[in-house]
């Protein structure tokens, strides 16, 4: 408390003697530091609320190590020798550790609406992208940063920690979580009430992970599962991500192109960087939407 | 930097401030209306805000407060006329209206989660407010509301008062032109309420800033240099308070007499006067009540035991303007706002 007083005197001078803030005109500047302080406050909240982070990270973990070891006793008789079942679902439950954190991150939209922030950054002289960009990328940085907890137990699945397949992991958790916050942010433009959000984002995202390939192989399926699994986007991220935790396991090229076959659209295999373009496209779809939604919102 | 072709010489308006800000107009409103449906809720108003002034908008609830201020915030458009706010109109160059305005609305619209220095950063970022200004001018308006010793406290363990002001000093960070405050002080106790004005008197004094707010209390609405009574979407009385208090004429006398019934009778029949018991004493209005005062010791002949003299009050003045007390128009417009709010759900 010395220093107050110190801080006293400070002031004292500095009221009599006017700032002069001059706002500057909106440019490209401007909407940058927009986009740099809406990324940010999704992170302090993040930082801050340390509940949901644990709270999100309770199904994906019951996912991996307590269906994955009940189920690996069946499932791993269809497995070549040396391949765990936890090993060939990891990258599903990688991918669902990030579903509902980028999704809730867009939620937030929904509260600071009721709670009136929203309001604050609509009359701000800034343009609505910078606002939904920001928003957007603040939801992919927390998931990803979500993801990479769950990167972490990857020992505990049988995936290496090789510094080469931690990259393309993030990488890809991040494409991922970029194209989920859109699609929340989207929705969340329309969508005023939060049980209303809840109940619809619950209802799509459990038929988007289960259809995604997350825990058995997108090979020797019916016809009608088939179709589906190919119209999930989810899809294209888990096989690539898949695709990558195999290449990295020493089992032989014919064990890897049965557990990760990729996705095939009648009997072509989509390449790994189109799978990703695929989900890429589809974000900054989402992202346009959503900002042309906002847009049109007083 | 990208010029607009509708931002007229930006350079040169830098050099001499908005170019409305010049001719010392800070708002002016041009037969502004604006409709919901069937529900008109402004009627085309004109008015002007010179540089500098407090100006007040009284009147009910629905009256077109609460509308007139949201077009002037560039939240809602106007459905004709036009508005000017810093020199700027309010539709064709609205991000330009945005820098030059500092908000502070009826409900919160503060991050709860966020310190009170962290929604004030949050601020300067949005408004792109100069990053060597930043700290030293968070410091200036935290101060202002007295609450620098708290910046670091989570907004949710702020009172409502303290909420407000630091919403009050969340408007002014980017050192807006003209700060609107839309009913600043509803749903808090009378305490903070008058503890807020002191803020808001202390701020005109220290800012050459353009005050405009809305009230529905008449006691709020004495300390605006200047008020528009605003009814039924129309701008029916506009002055100083003072001046309206004077346009009601009539000041309020109240004597104690030793018999009250031959004093009225007295008052009659001396001053053709009509007066009635009110608060327990003989009531009645004259113009120039002090002037009268010495004619009635003179005339009367039953003893005065005292005398007062009181001046209108603004409700007096919204009484003689608007036909009816502010309490009474604020139960009918309940109605009307139903009926808008039913509009404004059809349209969606």
């Amino acid at each position: 408390m010395a220093t107050s007083t110190a801080e006293a005197t400070t002031t004292a001078a500095e009221l009599t003697e006017k700032i002069r803030v001059a706002v500057p005109e909106r440019g490209l500047r401007q909407d940058i530091r927009a986009v740099g302080i809406v990324w940010r406050r999704e992170l302090i909240r993040f930082r801050t609320d340390r509940l949901r982070a644990i709270t999100s990270l309770i199904q994906p973990v019951l996912f991996l190590f307590v269906l994955g070891t009940g189920l690996s006793t069946l499932a791993g008789r269809g497995l070549p020798a040396g391949v765990n079942f936890k090993t060939f679902i990891y990258p599903g439950v990688l991918a669902m550790s990030v579903l509902f954190t980028a999704i809730f991150s867009a939620a937030s939209i929904v509260w600071d609406r009721e709670f009136g922030f929203l309001r604050e950054m609509l009359v701000a002289p800034v343009s609505r992208a910078a606002l939904v960009i920001g928003k957007c990328l603040g939801g992919a940085t927390v998931a990803t940063l979500q993801g990479i907890v769950m990167l972490a137990l990857a020992g505990f699945a049988g995936v290496p920690y090789s510094l080469g397949l931690m990259a393309t992991l993030i990488c890809e958790l991040l494409l991922l979580s970029f194209t989920l916050t859109a699609f929340g942010v989207m929705m969340a433009a329309r969508i005023k009430q939060m049980q209303a959000f809840m109940a619809l984002t619950q209802m799509l995202v459990m038929p988007l992970f289960f259809l995604s390939g997350a825990l058995y192989p997108l090979s020797n399926l019916p016809a009608w599962l088939t179709v589906l699994t190919r119209i999930d986007p989810l899809t294209y991220i888990v096989a690539p991500m898949r695709t990558a935790v195999f290449s990295h396991l020493n089992i032989g090229p014919l064990a890897e192109h049965i557990l990760a076959p990729g996705v095939t659209w009648w009997g072509w295999t989509v390449p790994v960087l189109f799978s990703l373009a695929i989900v890429a496209a589809m974000g900054f779809a989402l992202l346009g939407v959503a900002i042309a939604e906002f847009r049109r919102t007083e | 930097m990208t010029l607009h072709a509708n931002e007229p010489a930006p350079a040169a308006a830098a050099a001499a401030g908005p170019p409305g800000l010049a001719d010392g107009v800070a708002v002016s409103v041009t037969r502004l209306s604006k409709r919901y449906g069937d529900v008109e809720a402004v009627r085309g108003i004109d008015f002007e805000v010179p540089v500098g002034e407090t100006f007040g908008f009284l009147g009910p609830n629905g009256a077109g407060k609460s509308t007139t201020i949201k077009i002037l915030c560039t939240l809602a458009r106007p459905t004709s006329g036009s508005a000017q706010v810093a020199g700027h109109d309010v539709v064709a160059e609205r991000d330009a209206v945005r820098r030059n305005i500092g908000l502070v609305f009826q409900d919160t619209t503060l991050d709860s989660y966020l310190t009170a220095a962290q929604n004030l950063r949050f601020h300067a970022e949005l408004y792109a407010v100069p990053k060597a200004a930043v700290e030293a001018r968070m410091r200036q308006v935290l101060d202002m509301v007295g609450l620098w010793e708290r910046r670091n406290s989570l907004v949710s363990t702020f009172s409502g008062g303290m909420q407000r002001r630091l919403e009050i000093a969340r408007g002014l960070l980017h050192a807006p032109h003209v700060l609107f405050l839309d009913e600043p002080t509803v749903g808090l106790d009378p305490q903070t309420r008058s503890s807020i004005w002191e803020y808001i008197n202390d701020l005109k004094r220290r800012e050459d800033i353009t005050i405009f707010l809305t009230t529905h209390y008449m006691d709020e609405a004495e300390n605006c240099d200047r008020i528009a009574i605003i009814d039924h979407g129309q701008i029916v009385a506009i002055d100083t308070p003072e001046a309206l208090k004077a346009s009601v004429g009539k000041d309020r006398v109240q004597i104690n007499t030793a018999d009250d019934q031959q004093a009225m009778a007295e008052l009659a029949e001396v001053f053709g006067i009509e007066a009635k018991i009110a608060e327990g004493a003989v009531t009645f209005a004259v113009s120039s009540g002090e002037q009268f005062v010495p004619q009635l010791f003179a005339r009367l002949t039953v003893p005065i035991r005292s005398v007062s003299v009181s001046r209108p009050s603004l409700d007096d003045v919204f009484m003689s303007y608007t036909g009816s007390t502010i309490r009474d128009a604020e139960a009918s417009a309940t109605d009307s706002m139903r009926a808008m709010a039913a509009a404004w759900r059809r349209r969606r």
